[in-house]
């Protein structure tokens, strides 16, 4: 350590600082790079992220055109003077039915894609934020500080996520009321320390590897090395784990709607909580309150974690240079 | 050898014991700043408008909330350690006896839904991973995606139209018909077992009826996990250099698969599934809520709707210890049955 310190200062004047556009460049030298890997994806793997991605595209389409898809609103239980009736099963007019609210089934699903979306990309967007940045400092600078750190996100990852995520959906619910925010960020508190983790501990087996090395000798300040040579090779794992986050988030965000710790009925529609309410037709044999918004659910979770899946294969080193391994040869030879 | 290996054991035992003591401190602590920080006066939250407020300040008395903020913390950690956690405040029970009471029904049905859990993962896993990138393969996974995919509450509700509902064969929800929890007498609050000490067996065939759907839906959803898990490891197991060994002395692919892979394959399972343990917490809420499972995940949602705070803050305290000391037992097993561990 002390040597870097002399060569820095002598290396220090004779490199001129690195122009932004190459950093930019390199940027995006990377993204090629990702999307290369996507692009040359072969058999199964291709095809688990494919499906993965139309399934996700579907309900991002659902979602931005909620207003125009949707044949009424998500609380609406008449249209142009005629009420709706209650709990009629599907027809042409209903194809889903409708609620014991009198709510539309469809539209109340069509809606709900909007808030599952929402509340997700906030969460997921707010864990990325503070988890991999944590991440990237307790790795690098190490010390007590990184000991700290390890010892308290380990501890919030031991508590059971959604006990975890209920306690402070239900705690900010009394401060800043109940909606999308507080339930984003009742998911994020759960999510954060998986980033942290996985993004620490890439840290330090990156950090004494040579070009990082190389970086300290030639005097590039600690923000630089952090910012450029570690972080763009930390961060090829988060995709993976974003998007399986994701679905886990998503399943998290219903079950807070279901316990009515999620986004308030009257602000939004949300698949869980319209679960929740078709529970008690279950028993009168009313099948199409519950089916459909949970279907949706279902069908939202595989998709992302399809797209996880997918990329996990096609991304991870390890899996793919061991498919090409002992007995699997002749195949891949073949395949060339 | 077998001193050396004796005092590594127990050298282990004694660190990992050592090092849990922060991890439970972090996680009362955690709990201490929720509970108390947030909401400002739990007792004025809770009964605020109901009851007098000479009442509110002689119950904040005694609770302890007129006193500065560390010597709550500490009186809390205190009483955490003695397992002390009050009583609740709308309905006046101690939460030990909560803990106790609904503690057992939640017992019951984790470690039925566990069964299930391992039943239906380990034969879908090993299957899958036994005829890896075949249908057989293919299916599996979807099964385990899919699976995991579901909600525990929407399964629930689609167990209960169909099995309940439709076909009429099983109980809709509860932990046992009415009457019989009526003349139950209750020894462990295990239903299944008190059943069986007094020797009645109509009860039992009724409580046993009662647990098959919560247990199946909780089941089920945690199978996925364990799919995933045993087929990963199937996988790898089958690459090992012993595998190809026991292949190359001439043995026939279903011994070497049956005998040498299968089991080095599942004793990581067995231990890693036990990590499952938050998974099976959260979905037991979710199922006890669907089922009207009398369980701790049923009582909390009916405490927290309430503003319950020392019964809520009680339950978790619980929670966060049991945590802790079910992941030092399963690094314990881990470390009896895989000698690599203790010495790293």
């Amino acid at each position: 350590m002390t040597s870097v310190g002399e060569v820095q200062g002598a290396a220090t004047p004779t490199t001129p600082p690195p122009p932004e556009v190459e950093a930019e460049s390199r940027r995006l030298a990377g993204m090629h790079r990702f999307i290369a890997q996507i692009r040359s994806a072969r058999g199964v793997p291709k095809w688990i992220l494919y499906s993965g991605i139309g399934i996700v595209l579907f309900f991002l389409i659902l979602a931005i055109f909620a207003p125009l898809i949707a044949p009424y609103g998500f609380a609406d239980s008449s249209s142009g003077g005629v009420d709706f009736p209650k709990q009629a099963a599907p027809s042409g007019s209903h194809l889903f039915g409708t609620t014991v609210q009198s709510t539309d089934v469809l539209s109340r699903v069509i809606w709900g894609a909007r808030t599952e979306l929402e509340v997700v990309v906030l969460a997921v967007f707010l864990a990325l934020a503070v988890g991999v940045p944590l991440g990237l400092i307790s790795g690098y600078l190490g010390g007590k500080l990184d000991r700290v750190l390890v010892l308290i996100m380990d501890a919030l990852f031991a508590f059971p996520y959604l006990l975890l995520a209920i306690v402070i959906a239900f705690l900010l619910s009394d401060k800043i009321g109940q909606g999308i925010l507080t339930a984003a960020i009742a998911i994020t508190i759960v999510y954060i320390p998986q980033y942290f983790r996985v993004v620490r501990n890439h840290v330090i087996s990156v950090r004494e590897e040579p070009y990082v090395e190389a970086a300290r000798a030639m005097g590039a300040k600690r923000r630089t090395i952090i910012g450029r040579y570690v972080f763009f090779n930390v961060i090829q794992n988060v995709p993976v784990i974003a998007t399986l986050n994701a679905a886990d988030a998503i399943l998290t965000l219903a079950a807070l709607g279901f316990l009515g710790y999620g986004v308030q009925p009257t602000q939004a529609s949300e698949w869980g909580y319209d679960v929740f309410r078709a529970l008690s037709d279950a028993a009168d044999g009313i099948w199409w309150t519950g089916l459909f918004p949970g279907f949706a659910i279902v069908l939202l979770v595989v998709g992302f974690t399809l797209v996880g899946e997918g990329l996990n294969d096609i991304l991870n080193p390890l899996i793919r240079y061991r498919r090409v391994n002992k007995p699997e040869m002749e195949e891949a030879e073949a395949a060339e | 050898m077998t001193r050396a290996h004796e005092t590594s054991l127990r050298t282990y035992i004694l660190t990992r014991i050592a090092l849990a003591l922060p991890t439970v401190l972090i996680l009362l602590t955690m709990v201490f700043l929720l509970m108390r920080v947030a909401p400002g006066n739990p007792i004025q939250a809770a009964l605020g408008g109901h009851v007098p407020q000479a009442q509110i300040q002689k119950r904040e008395e005694r609770a302890g909330y007129d006193k500065p903020i560390l010597e709550q913390y500490v009186n809390y950690l205190g009483d955490a350690f003695t397992l002390n956690l009050g009583n609740s405040l709308t309905d006046h029970r101690p939460v030990t006896d909560i803990i106790k009471d609904n503690g057992a029904a939640t017992v019951e049905l984790t470690v039925a839904a566990f069964l299930v859990a391992v039943v239906v993962g380990v034969s879908i896993g090993l299957a899958a991973g036994r005829w890896r990138d075949t249908p057989v393969d293919i299916s599996g996974r979807m099964f385990g995606i899919v699976i995991y995919a579901v909600p525990p509450f929407f399964l629930g509700f689609l167990a209960q139209l169909v099995f309940a509902d439709s076909l009429g064969w099983l109980p809709v929800s509860g932990r046992a018909s009415p009457e019989i929890t009526a003349t139950l007498d209750t020894h462990t609050n295990f239903y299944l077992i008190d059943t069986l000490i007094n020797g009645d067996w109509n009860a039992f065939w009724d409580c046993f009826l009662h647990l098959i759907l919560p247990a199946v839906t909780l089941g089920l959803v945690i199978s996925g996990v364990i799919i995933r898990l045993v087929r990963v490891n199937l996988m790898q197991t089958m690459r090992g250099d012993y595998v190809e060994a026991a292949r190359a002395r001439g043995l026939g692919e279903r011994r070497v698969v049956l005998h040498h892979a299968f089991r080095n394959a599942l004793v990581p399972v067995i231990t890693v599934a036990g990590l499952q343990l938050a998974l099976l917490l959260g979905g037991a809420i979710l199922t006890e809520e669907t089922f009207n499972w009398p369980g701790i995940g049923y009582q909390l949602v009916r405490y927290l709707d309430e503003r319950d705070y020392i019964a809520v803050q009680g339950i978790i305290t619980v929670f966060a210890i049991a945590v802790v000391i079910v992941s030092v037992l399963i690094d314990l097993i881990n470390a009896f049955v895989d000698p690599r561990v203790r010495y790293s």
